[in-house]
């Protein structure tokens, strides 16, 4: 599965960081990563965390 | 097989992730999700903020804007019988009975019926009065929020506040009345709160704290010293009350919200669950006292619950125990995020621990929040991500579930 973060309406709430932590981090300038491509094993973690980001801005596909 | 009949009833954040979770889980559930409002399941923190902006501007398509809020649904049409524009009216040992008079037959039924603003119980003025809590409010308040008009906010919650920021960015004249001492000094306890004071008034709000309204005269408003302030727009934000009328007689105890155990199923009547801003339960994170919880993460984190306790009642297995998530709440005013984890309102003490309260919205602060010398929570004030993360992860680290009776 692929994630995408549309960093156009994403805020930084950081509370994809908190659901999926070894799917998306902040660096210390406080930018956002994300693994772009993750096995099944995560693909539960990744929804919890696009049901989790209150501006919709994670995509999985 | 048929599988079970299942009713959410609120067609909000929180009905809609329990709908999705029990489809997820059961996939022959028969799933009836109903809603008061005409609108599809939205999100709801932009209308004081993004929402308002952009109507007061006056260029925006409200079907492009509803678009914007409305919530993405893993839901196909087949997937659940979605009624929308008829509240519930009641609950039955059948089921749960609609304004329109039907009766949606269910074997459980899932109160996610939220809140609504309180009213003051005082007449007058009642053109210019608004509150806001859904998007026909946000329609309803905008187009007047134009350069030059006098708005009085009543209440310095979280929603007066936001909308007060916004207004003052649009150019009105702001006054706000707050009956305690300081705004949002439940949630952020005094010593923030009298930063964020500073912040409003150093952003041109007149902030009256300390002062109730007495009454409303065409256009202005009479405060219980006596004084009076003008106002061509008024919006009550003085807290919220749970919609959870419709389930007298259920058994459930509904004396704030609907009381429920770690499952999220309400004491007192079996086949009930409630999710969301109305259920009432303990966090083992803090203490054993059940408290309601209007923060936006909430509904997801009941939501889940509820549907997990149903699918293993389904499977004749019972819920695993424990339910313990980390609130956590935001709030976005003059540019400068208040980011909160745990629960500061639970704290006696607060410390300052990165940062200074008296550079508010210029330099990131830190402070932390305890009880009996143990943290409950840490806020963030204009903090950025990787700062707030590093204390969230020593609040997480101190807070460890706590046995209850």
């Amino acid at each position: 599965m692929k994630v995408h973060v549309n960093m156009d309406i994403c805020l930084l709430h950081g509370q994809c960081v908190i659901a999926a932590p070894e799917i998306f981090s902040f660096d210390d300038n406080g930018d956002l990563h994300w693994v772009e491509v993750i096995d099944d094993s995560q693909v539960a973690d990744a929804e919890a965390a696009s049901d989790a980001c209150p501006e919709q801005a994670i995509i999985l596909g | 097989m048929a599988g079970p009949r299942i009713t959410v009833v609120g067609a909000s954040l929180a009905g809609l992730r329990t709908t999705e979770a029990l489809k997820a889980a059961l996939p022959q559930a028969q799933l009836t999700l109903i809603g008061d409002e005409p609108h599809a399941p939205y999100n709801r923190p932009p209308l004081s903020k993004e929402v308002m902006e952009s109507f007061a501007g006056g260029d925006t398509d409200e079907t492009e804007a509803f678009s914007k809020l409305l919530l993405r649904s893993k839901l196909m049409p087949e997937d659940a019988s979605i009624r929308l524009g008829v509240g519930a009216t009641g609950i039955e040992s059948a089921g749960v009975r609609l304004a329109d008079g039907s009766l949606i037959r269910s074997d459980w039924v899932i109160a996610a019926t939220g809140i609504r603003p309180r009213r003051l119980p005082l007449p007058g003025n009642e053109d210019i009065r608004h509150v806001l809590r859904g998007f026909d409010d946000a329609r309803a308040l905008a187009p007047m929020l134009q350069p030059g008009v006098r708005l009085a906010v009543i209440g310095a919650g979280f929603i007066g506040c936001e909308i007060a920021a916004t207004a003052r960015k649009l150019g009105l004249h702001v006054t706000i009345v707050e009956p305690g001492p300081q705004p949002m000094m439940r949630a952020l306890g005094p010593r923030v709160a009298s930063a964020m004071a500073t912040l409003h008034r150093r952003h041109g709000v007149t902030l009256l704290t300390g002062r109730s309204v007495e009454a409303f005269k065409p256009g202005r408003v009479f405060l219980d010293n006596g004084k009076e302030i003008e106002a061509d727009v008024i919006v009550e934000a003085l807290g919220s009350l749970p919609n959870t009328e419709w389930l007298a007689g259920s058994g459930a105890e509904l004396s704030d919200g609907v009381l429920v155990d770690d499952t999220m199923r309400a004491v007192g009547a079996s086949s009930l669950f409630a999710v969301g801003d109305i259920a009432r339960f303990a966090n083992p994170l803090f203490d054993d006292v059940p408290r309601r919880i209007e923060h936006w993460c909430i509904p997801g984190q009941t939501a889940k619950r509820a549907a997990q306790t149903i699918v293993a009642i389904e499977a004749g297995e019972t819920p695993e125990p424990g339910f313990a998530p980390l609130p956590s709440f935001w709030s976005d005013q003059y540019g400068m995020r208040v980011q909160a984890f745990g629960a500061p309102a639970l704290a006696e003490t607060q410390t300052v621990v990165e940062g200074d309260l008296s550079q508010i919205g210029e330099a990131p602060v830190i402070v932390e929040y305890a009880r009996d010398g143990a943290l409950t929570g840490v806020i963030g004030l204009g903090a950025p991500p990787a700062l707030i993360a590093k204390h969230r992860a020593r609040l997480m680290a101190a807070l460890t579930p706590k046995e209850t009776a």
